[in-house]
């Protein structure tokens, strides 16, 4: 099986899903004649044309906005957002008009409109072009939120996302871009969006987390292995709807558990983690619940000391297992 | 005999009649919803009038076979024209299951029908603008000959989606009219507090298009403008932006009261130049509508209301625990 970096599984599925459908079409910034600014895009506007690889004018909401109108006009658009931070311009379009299209017609209508747009850190990005905007958009009923952490989670899950009838935000870790390679089928598959996966079987202590923290987590395990540590890692892969079935299992399965983020805490992702495994998993806990996550600051800072002490690394991570464990 | 205007614009003595009808239908549906508002039988009423005229002459300009619209929340003329009916406003009116905008989900004046190619909307502002635009583009794409609608306030025409989505259409050369209904009000706040140019339409100038002013109570100087735009944007000529000047004859909503920042007489001088009197006026004063043919009109349209009004009152409403429903795709 071919070995593909993350946001080469970016561009096959989009090609594929272009190939597939003629009504999936792009627009963004940059994603035409420049492939965009990651190369997400690259070779598209060659192989399907300026008409379904479109170069906007720079402004978010009309990216959004001229997406949902194509959506609900039938089209699948899949929006490029050249950065998370710059989606905010966009929010108004994404969560009163996406979210709420199917609602408030009472399903006369559907948005089946992908926007991504790449996050989080470890680039010398610095405030905006770092954030995790997740949290922003996951207590807003009508959207999905996708946050693949593998190349082959990538492809299957960008083509749920393409063929889904629901707005999907689809964030793509740009650390992850070229650091993360893996195996990825050519055929056509996809992977059910609302699904968590486990990554990693253990019997210890569990580890809930998605993007490239999976990585670090899975990195932690194999040394926590040697001395004797078993780990359980579950990939949400979809923050918003959550698995609350994975996420109970995984949590009743080893009684301790750590959940990490490489946003900033307080009213994260993780946060509602923590509370459906609260509600349900009282009994089973040997352990309370441990969160590692961003400081609560603004964003992180360019400079590269600042940046490291922001950011989450491997370090971290088997620190907070290891603590976890000797609980 | 000297030529009609509606004759010299293409429109038959039958079609001039319509869009009186029409006009007159969105004018007595508003009417009735104030007064079931003021009878505490419905919660909310945002109206139409004072801009049925505009909204009569771009809806006739259009092919209402297969264009789309993105109408704003005072659209009632306009989604009369494409095919909505008094039945259905009501049930809009009364939050009942049938209504086919939202199945009572949304305020009165939120229109959206599918069948129609009416696009769903919201109560944020603007926020259509650029969903005309993504219609015009899908049916370039596509290469249908549609035309796409979007209306709005002068108040909204500040609002960046507005200028995000005219920017866009103009790059691109999309067949959208956006029609700015210039009605002097943004709930309390007049234009010259709303525009630092003197018209909306001189906004168009940015957007590489055409802009129009027109009297928005002369339902056939709009349609000339309208028709005009709508063939431009067949022609792939691109977008045109056109304003409508009218007046908002009612307070904003059934929630607001005028007289704390417009005088009485203003508003009395501007209904001497309401559109269903002068209309009326064109119409008898060519030969079109005799006092008889009108009052066959007034009494049709009296029966349709009624009948609506009953039905909608007396229909169900959606169960409350289908509030649960069509969150996603079921």
């Amino acid at each position: 099986m071919p070995v593909i970096s993350y946001i080469q599984a970016v561009t096959q599925a989009l090609r594929e899903e272009m190939q597939r459908d003629k009504d999936v079409f792009v627009l963004g910034e940059d994603v035409g004649v420049r492939g965009g600014v990651f190369r997400a895009t690259d070779g598209l506007y060659e192989e399907f044309g300026e008409a379904r690889v479109i170069d906007t004018p720079l402004a978010e909401s009309a990216i959004a906005g001229v997406g949902i109108g194509a959506a609900m006009y039938g089209k699948r658009p899949v929006a490029e957002m050249q950065f998370a931070d710059f989606i905010m311009p966009a929010v108004n379009q994404i969560i009163s008009e996406a979210a709420k299209i199917r609602y408030r017609s009472n399903n006369d209508f559907y948005c089946p409109i992908t926007i991504r747009a790449p996050y989080g850190g470890g680039v010398h990005g610095a405030l905006y072009h770092s954030q995790s905007v997740e949290a922003i958009f996951a207590s807003v009923p009508g959207l999905k939120i996708v946050m693949p952490s593998t190349p082959y989670d990538v492809k299957g899950l960008l083509k749920a996302a393409i063929r889904d009838d629901d707005p999907v935000l689809f964030f793509e870790h740009k650390r992850a871009y070229r650091l993360i390679k893996g195996e990825v089928p050519e055929e056509d598959y996809t992977l059910p969006i609302g699904k968590a996966d486990v990554k990693r079987e253990g019997e210890d202590i569990t580890v809930i987390t998605y993007g490239l923290s999976v990585h670090f987590a899975l990195q932690a395990a194999e040394k926590l292995e040697k001395d004797g540590i078993s780990a359980h890692i579950l990939d949400l892969r979809t923050v918003y709807p959550l698995d609350k079935d994975a996420i109970i299992e995984a949590a009743s399965k080893t009684g301790k558990v750590l959940l990490i983020t490489e946003d900033n805490k307080e009213g994260s992702i993780m946060s509602e983690v923590a509370a459906i495994i609260s509600e349900h998993c009282l009994f089973d806990l040997d352990a309370p619940i441990k969160r590692l996550a961003g400081p609560d600051v603004p964003a992180m800072p360019y400079s590269p000391p600042m940046e490291k002490y922001f950011m989450i690394n491997p370090d971290k991570v088997e620190k907070a297992m290891r603590e976890l464990a000797e609980f | 005999m000297a030529e009609k205007r509606h004759e010299k614009l293409g429109l038959s003595d039958q079609d001039v009649l319509d869009m009186f009808e029409t006009m007159l239908l969105a004018r007595k549906i508003d009417e009735r919803m104030w007064l079931l508002n003021r009878a505490g039988k419905i919660p909310f009423v945002i109206s139409c009038q004072g801009q049925e005229a505009a909204q009569i002459g771009a809806a006739f300009a259009l092919d209402r076979e297969k264009d789309w619209v993105a109408p704003y929340y005072r659209d009632l003329g306009i989604v009369l024209a494409f095919g909505m009916t008094a039945k259905d406003i009501m049930l809009s009116g009364f939050a009942k299951a049938e209504d086919p905008n939202s199945g009572g989900r949304q305020m009165p004046g939120h229109f959206g029908q599918r069948e129609n190619r009416i696009l769903t909307g919201s109560s944020p502002v603007t926020t259509q603008v650029p969903h005309a635009v993504g219609v015009a583009l899908a049916g370039k794409m596509d290469g249908e000959d549609i035309v796409t609608y979007a209306s709005f306030g002068e108040g909204s025409s500040n609002q960046g989606d507005f200028h995000e989505a005219a920017n866009f259409a103009g790059v691109h050369k999309l067949p959208v009219i956006l029609m700015c209904e210039n009605n002097k009000y943004a709930i309390s706040v007049p234009v010259s507090k709303q525009l630092a140019c003197e018209k909306v339409s001189d906004r168009a100038i940015g957007y590489g298009m055409p802009g129009y002013t027109v009297d928005g109570n002369d339902p056939l100087a709009v349609y000339e403008v309208c028709k005009e735009a709508a063939d431009r944007g067949r022609r792939g000529e691109g977008p045109t932006l056109v304003e409508t000047v009218s007046y908002r004859l009612t307070p904003h909503s059934s929630d607001d009261d005028d007289r704390a920042y417009r005088s009485r007489e203003e508003v009395e001088e501007a209904k001497k130049k309401d559109s269903i009197i002068t209309f009326a006026a064109y119409l008898k004063e060519n030969g079109v509508m005799s006092d008889e043919k009108e009052q066959e009109i007034q009494e049709r349209i009296k029966k349709l209301v009624d009948e609506a009004t009953e039905y909608a009152e007396n229909a169900d409403y959606a169960a409350p625990e289908s509030a649960m429903n069509y969150v996603y795709g079921e």
